[in-house]
């Protein structure tokens, strides 16, 4: 079950705490896997970590021409089509709205709704034709709940749902599934900083009463990357312990 | 049959997996190809690609036969 041997990958984000726990666990099920980020330094030699079938592909996402030749550039170094998608990047600009300029709010619309959109629009082009292909898009329960200071995020995550759910419509059938993962709180250094006060409230609403880990996030996307996940589309798997049912 | 005629049924026997004989100039996509929506989007985009020509919104919507598909690309071809 849940194997992804021959299969090939792209994890947008992979030098993040979430993106890389991603890479690790397709990798680990058989997948070869390309890791994308900004950084390019971080991921060689994440990229090396995980040695053969293990690939990397710079790229900065607020550029729509990078975005655009990102897919290509994935397919080139891994040597074969895409099979799987994993729309991770994102970014953050938080403030209450009152202060936010709009630089702040196109920036996280750009990074975190437009370049996904156009690696989708990209990799189904393929996807379409070889009529298969799995695209799992990270959002956040922020996108459902919302929250003060992140107008931009939400609305960015929010959309990223809407746009999944028209994704999967238009490519049902041509059996190639889209679907979002939308974590809670997951230890990273971004939650790391949080002073103890705020944390302990966080996990007072968490019925699982811990915060999430990056693998457990990164088991459900490969869930939705796996063939097993094949009658499973628009939806939205929301993995944060509980604190929000939607 | 001129050049471009040839190549429009290549792209569309090659797409859409159909005999070349039904293929004819006022065969339509979806109702005697089998084509759905999906496929006329990729049939224009694959012409689009094949003739280095840019088909519009608007004009890819009037497209819905063997033969406009090769009228429109032969009029941008002539201009």
């Amino acid at each position: 079950m849940f194997r992804l041997d021959g299969k090939t990958a792209l994890v947008t984000g992979a030098s993040g705490g979430i993106g890389s726990a991603i890479a690790k666990i397709l990798h680990a099920q058989g997948a070869k896997v390309v890791l994308s980020g900004t950084r390019e330094a971080v991921i060689r030699e994440l990229a090396e970590e995980l040695g053969e079938g293990a690939f990397y592909a710079a790229a900065n996402l607020s550029e729509p021409s990078e975005a655009d030749a990102l897919i290509a550039k994935a397919e080139e170094v891994a040597g074969a089509p895409l099979d799987i998608l994993v729309n991770n990047a994102g970014l953050t600009r938080d403030t209450l709205a009152l202060r936010m300029k709009d630089e702040d709010w196109n920036q996280v619309l750009n990074v975190d709704l437009a370049a996904p959109f156009r690696l989708c629009r990209a990799t189904l082009k393929g996807m379409l034709r070889r009529r298969a292909g799995r695209i799992v898009n990270i959002a956040s329960v922020i996108g459902t709940t919302g929250n003060a200071g992140q107008a931009n995020y939400a609305a960015a995550k929010a959309g990223m749902v809407g746009m999944s759910k028209s994704l999967a419509q238009e490519a049902g059938s041509r059996g190639v599934t889209v679907n979002v993962v939308a974590p809670g709180f997951i230890v990273t250094p971004m939650t790391d900083v949080l002073p103890d006060a705020q944390k302990e409230k966080l996990l007072s609403s968490i019925p699982l009463a811990r915060l999430g880990q990056p693998e457990d996030v990164a088991s459900a996307v490969l869930y939705l990357a796996s063939d097993e996940a094949r009658w499973v589309t628009g939806a939205t798997l929301h993995v944060n312990g509980g604190m929000v049912m939607a | 049959m001129s050049e471009i005629a040839d190549k429009v049924k290549k792209i569309v026997v090659e797409h859409l997996g159909v005999e070349e004989s039904k293929v004819t100039p006022e065969a339509s996509f979806i109702d005697d190809l089998g084509a759905d929506s999906l496929d006329t989007v990729e049939l224009v985009m694959a012409f689009e690609e094949a003739f280095n020509v840019e088909i519009p919104e608007d004009a890819a919507e009037k497209i819905t036969t063997v033969k406009d598909a090769i009228d429109y690309i032969e009029k941008q071809k002539a201009a």
